[in-house]
């Protein structure tokens, strides 16, 4: 079987200026003072990796080890400075739940917007509407707009969605930790259906039981570089020490 | 190029959907809704031409058909050049977060005020079939050619559009200074003025002659108030115009598109 994500030599560098220039004058006044050189930061260094068709893969590490960058270099979002990034078949991204709903709008018509928004056809989402108010347990609420949805009901509409339409590619960034525990539960099944059915993922968490329940294989992130990649046991057992130890 | 299409295919619900919320936000619990796309305009009309026809005399034939055949292109080219402009700033959780082709966002927006400038045309019919009534105009053919410099002029505007946007994620002063060109522009496009009032300010037609808008509203007038379809030089000078913005716009956005994350 063939690589759905393939990560060569991926580094990203972000400029980090301690105060935005963003007007005219300012840029002029920096300009002529030579005060326009930023703080280099890589926020991800040669990373290279590949997951294979199908496989669950799990990546972890401290906050601002590099997780969500490199999640969002994958997913298209962020171009990376250095180094390539190959991907095969349709990318459902889940960075974050409920990007692109406008909360003067009803479950409804988010349901259409949400879904275009992720690159589905209008007769894609017609077809699964009943299916996705059903899973997200909304039937009642459908024609309420989303201003008045608790984060909960926002959470399960957003994972709903971003499901139904089996993806090639499934990226969940730190969302399985949302709604309650019989939702969470009906999200794993969900992903592990996915699964079943050949979707590739890649799961972002911190919660290390959660890692070691879904994923096969496992990639460790240390300031933006590579500690380790290998099977679960292995990478988690020593991960879960090392954070215990620092 | 094949690639890019299919891209913007597989985007084009996505695009619906965002023009038609824009649709319903805009309008949301207003009692006429869309009405006002074609009350607004008329409104406007009976003021302008209040003034201009008691305290500012301008000798103009239907003056309030002239008035209105101008703001109606102008009104879409500020209108949809200034919802472009924050278009991808404003969209910064969404650009953030998922991906989806940047120029999607500055194209809506044209888009839009492309869809409410046919509402408010309903306005210029309804004029147009008043003084057809009364005798002041004749119905012609040419009139029918009314889409052409609309065209034009969208063209025109989503390359404008484009460069502005992606301007303004790197300088926000952009923002604050188009208001101001916006009405400094209104004043070089012969909306309220006929072009003879020129005469006694001959240093300003140069200019004016630079204006994109001043030949899509002197075409939009000459099919639909004035009965002569324009020649191939007219044609020509309005297509100019339009490309030449279409491939600077998109030129432009396409080299900046990949930094627009780290600015917003």
């Amino acid at each position: 079987m063939g690589n759905a994500v393939e990560v060569s030599n991926v580094s990203m560098r972000f400029n980090m200026s301690k105060d935005k220039v963003d007007s005219i004058k300012e840029y002029m006044i920096r300009l002529v003072k030579r005060q326009l050189f930023f703080e280099e930061f890589w926020a991800l260094k040669e990373v290279s990796f590949s997951v294979e068709k199908g496989d669950v893969f799990g990546i972890v590490g401290l906050n601002g080890s590099g997780k969500s960058t490199l999640l969002k270099t994958i997913s298209g979002i962020l171009k990376p400075t250095e180094g390539r990034v190959y991907t095969e078949g349709v990318i459902s991204p889940m960075i974050e739940l409920g990007a692109g709903f406008d909360t003067d709008l009803t479950a409804r018509e988010n349901v259409f917007l949400n879904g275009s928004v992720l690159g589905f056809s209008r007769a894609q989402m017609k077809e699964k509407f009943d299916e996705i108010v059903e899973f997200a347990e909304l039937q009642e609420f459908v024609d309420v707009a989303v201003k008045n949805f608790s984060s909960g009901m926002v959470a399960r509409l957003a994972f709903s969605i971003a499901t139904v339409i089996k993806p090639d590619i499934l990226i969940v960034d730190e969302i399985l930790a949302v709604g309650d525990f019989l939702f969470q539960q009906k999200c794993e099944q969900r992903i592990q259906e996915l699964m079943s059915g050949g979707t590739t993922v890649l799961i972002v968490s911190h919660s290390i039981e959660q890692i070691e329940r879904l994923c096969h294989r496992v990639l460790w992130l240390e300031h933006g570089r590579m500690r380790m990649l290998g099977d679960t046991q292995e990478v988690c057992g020593l991960y879960k020490q090392a954070t215990r130890d620092g | 190029m094949k690639k890019q299409l299919q891209t913007f295919l597989k985007y084009r619900f996505l695009l619906e959907n965002l023009i038609s919320r824009d649709l319903k936000v805009k309008y949301r619990r207003s009692v006429l809704g869309l009405c006002w796309s074609i009350l607004n305009p008329l409104l406007m009309m009976l003021i302008i031409t209040a003034v201009f026809s008691t305290i500012f005399r301008f000798e103009v034939e239907n003056f309030s058909i002239y008035y209105l055949t101008g703001w109606l292109i102008f009104n879409f080219v500020s209108e949809s050049t200034t919802a472009a402009l924050q278009s991808i700033v404003n969209s910064a959780t969404l650009i953030k977060k998922v991906y989806i082709p940047k120029y999607i966002f500055p194209l809506e927006k044209i888009l839009f005020s492309f869809v409410n400038m046919f509402f408010s045309m309903i306005a210029v019919a309804i004029m147009i079939a008043v003084a057809c009534l009364m005798g002041n105009m004749q119905l012609s053919w040419t009139m029918l050619l009314f889409p052409v410099p609309m065209l034009y002029a969208l063209v025109f505007c989503i390359g404008f559009g484009m460069l502005i946007a992606a301007i303004n994620v790197f300088f926000r002063d952009m923002g604050h200074l188009y208001s101001v060109c916006v009405t400094a522009w209104m004043y070089l496009t012969p909306i309220i003025y006929p072009m003879e009032a020129l005469d006694r300010a001959q240093w300003v037609l140069p200019i004016i002659k630079c204006n994109p808008l001043y030949y899509y509203v002197t075409y939009f007038r000459d099919v639909v108030m004035y009965n002569t379809v324009p020649g191939p030089a007219d044609n020509l000078i309005c297509i100019g115009f339009s490309l030449a913005f279409l491939l600077l716009g998109g030129w432009v956005f396409k080299r900046t598109q990949d930094r627009f994350i780290l600015h917003i």
